[in-house]
């Protein structure tokens, strides 16, 4: 069984393991063009080399970030993701209150 | 003995046929008004059509490999038409019915046998499901019903009717179910093709395409450059690097898909025998052989290597629902490169760049539609109009989000 090595519990079988899609920038839902939130949610670059991914080691409920190549499926580096992400995401109040009215309820 | 065998014996040219074979490999001309990228059972089989019933035959097909030596060649060759949407079961149908008279048509036995399929439920809410699909198959000329228990039993005696303590409720048995020699097809094809002028050209990679203006003006390969009228891609897993050529981005992500095949025994499985719960299918080959496959890999990947964790639960399923499949041995495990959208549904059709069309998004699914697909494609490029058939197949409904949905009709059952 191929071992992936969990930044918070070392090196574990694969099993263990949900892959959670490329790390990518979320265009704003309430303010990107309908082809900009379709390109974000199914379309991907899809190419041979080295992405950056989410993976969630399921036994301890725990996301995290990993570059892996997508041809030698060797991981070369899992991090925590604080590394990128450093500040907590807030969706703006603005945004919330520009939802449509069905869509609140 | 018959006298024409004799004749063949004492022939010092034996085994010579005309026509038996391919044409020799040739040079690549400098200009093709169809190019045609990947020569998989789709590839040829549109410029078998493009040729048949356009007249179009200055055409090349370019094959970085061999001849069908892609999935193709590592399909389980499951043929069926029992989907759950309109727009998918209408287009399955008519590809059904094409292989019903493709060996008549090439002259050439592509094994086709029809077997029927059965899709096992373990839970009311696949009932539910298998009900729709049901009524939806016999709305448009379908032969698929809906089966107990004990009907199961008199199909398939050798079921273990409580697999993985997930007792059997219902089947979904749709009579049409077949299949078919997988390279037979390839290969009925691309003779088929190369008859009527089409040049096949195998060894050849196509690693860039020339776009001026939004429009295809040729390809570069690893033999030189071709200009052409037009391209059309079909090269399933590698779909998004080819497209990324022509500077087009896809809504497919490429995963591994894993099968294996036994030793060959007496026969005894005539029904395909499938189980989405188990994600496992189970089917006798007409060699004795049982072919058995599962669920995709679990993550992206660009690589046909086997693993040892998928062996082990495709095995452990394939022995719940056959548990004498324990005693026999294993021939040989492989994989492909599947090509997956989000809907399950493939991407036929027009794409941003003119006169480049894409036939993608085939997934763990495209075998049984190589007949039509090869005839809608070869429609489009002919006449410029999208065919009916394939119109909800475009790449765009992505982008307003009108989506085919089979999923639920295509796990482990292909
Ligand atoms: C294990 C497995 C089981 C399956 N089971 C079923 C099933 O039971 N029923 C079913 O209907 N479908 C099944 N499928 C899916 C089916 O095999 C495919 O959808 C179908 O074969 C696709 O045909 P194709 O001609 O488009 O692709 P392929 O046969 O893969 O042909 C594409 C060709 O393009 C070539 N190519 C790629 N890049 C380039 C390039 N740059 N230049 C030139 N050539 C290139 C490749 O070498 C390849 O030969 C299965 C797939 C797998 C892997």
């Amino acid at each position: 069984m191929k071992i992936i090595n969990c930044p918070l519990n070392g090196p574990r079988n694969s099993s263990e393991f949900v892959h959670g899609g490329e790390v990518r920038q979320m265009p704003d839902p309430n303010n990107c063009t309908d082809k900009e939130w379709a390109d974000y949610v199914f379309y991907s670059d899809n190419q041979i080399g080295v992405v950056t991914e989410w993976w969630l080691h399921a036994a301890s409920g725990y996301w995290f970030i990993a570059e892996r190549h997508t041809a030698s499926d060797e991981i070369l580096r899992t991090y925590d993701p604080s590394e990128i992400y450093t500040s907590r995401f807030e969706f703006s109040e603005k945004a919330a209150s520009g939802l449509p009215e069905e869509m609140t309820v | 003995m018959p006298f024409s065998l004799l004749k063949y014996g004492l022939n010092k040219d034996y085994p010579f046929e005309k026509n038996a074979d391919l044409p020799a490999p040739s040079a690549l001309k400098q200009h093709y008004d169809v190019v045609i990228i990947g020569a998989g059972g789709h590839g040829v089989a549109t410029a078998y059509y493009l040729a048949k019933y356009h007249g179009i035959t200055n055409v090349a097909v370019l094959e970085k490999g061999y001849l069908g030596g892609g999935n193709t060649a590592r399909n389980t060759a499951v043929i069926r038409s029992n989907y759950l949407t309109s727009e998918g079961v209408k287009f399955y149908s008519e590809s059904v019915k094409l292989f019903q008279g493709l060996s008549n048509e090439f002259d050439f036995n592509i094994m086709y046998s029809r077997r029927g399929q059965l899709t096992l439920a373990h839970t009311d809410a696949a009932i539910r499901g298998f009900r729709q699909r049901t009524e939806v198959n016999k709305h448009f000329g379908g032969k698929t019903e809906l089966i107990d228990p004990q009907q199961i039993r008199e199909l398939v005696p050798s079921l273990n009717m409580n697999p993985a303590d997930q007792p059997v409720l219902a089947g979904l048995w749709h009579i049409d179910g077949a299949t078919a020699r997988h390279d037979a097809v390839a290969w009925g094809y691309a003779k088929g093709a190369t008859q009527r002028g089409v040049e096949l050209h195998q060894l050849t990679e196509v690693t860039g395409v020339d776009v001026e203006k939004g429009k295809v003006t040729g390809v570069q390969t690893n033999r030189g450059k071709v200009s052409c009228g037009c391209v059309v891609q079909a090269v399933a897993g590698h779909s998004s690097i080819v497209a990324g050529m022509a500077g087009i981005r896809m809504p497919i992500t490429t995963y591994p898909l894993q099968a294996m095949v036994t030793q060959p025994v007496k026969p005894f499985l005539d029904p395909l025998v499938s189980s989405p719960a188990l994600h496992c299918y189970v089917q006798q080959t007409g060699r004795g052989e049982l072919v058995f496959g599962g669920g995709s890999d679990p993550y992206p990947l660009y690589n046909t290597r086997s693993t040892m964790d998928l062996k082990e639960s495709l095995l452990a399923h394939a022995v719940e629902l056959f548990p004498f499949m324990a005693n026999m041995r294993l021939m040989r495990q492989w994989a492909g490169l599947t090509d997956m959208t989000s809907d399950y549904s493939p991407i036929m059709g027009l794409s941003p760049v003119d006169n480049y069309y894409l036939d993608a998004g085939w997934g763990t699914w495209g075998f049984k539609s190589t007949p039509i697909c090869g005839k809608t494609m070869a429609e489009l490029v002919a006449t410029g109009k999208v065919p009916e058939l394939i119109a909800p197949f475009a790449m765009s409904r992505f982008d307003t989000f009108r989506q085919v949905n089979e999923m639920g009709a295509t796990a482990a059952s292909h």
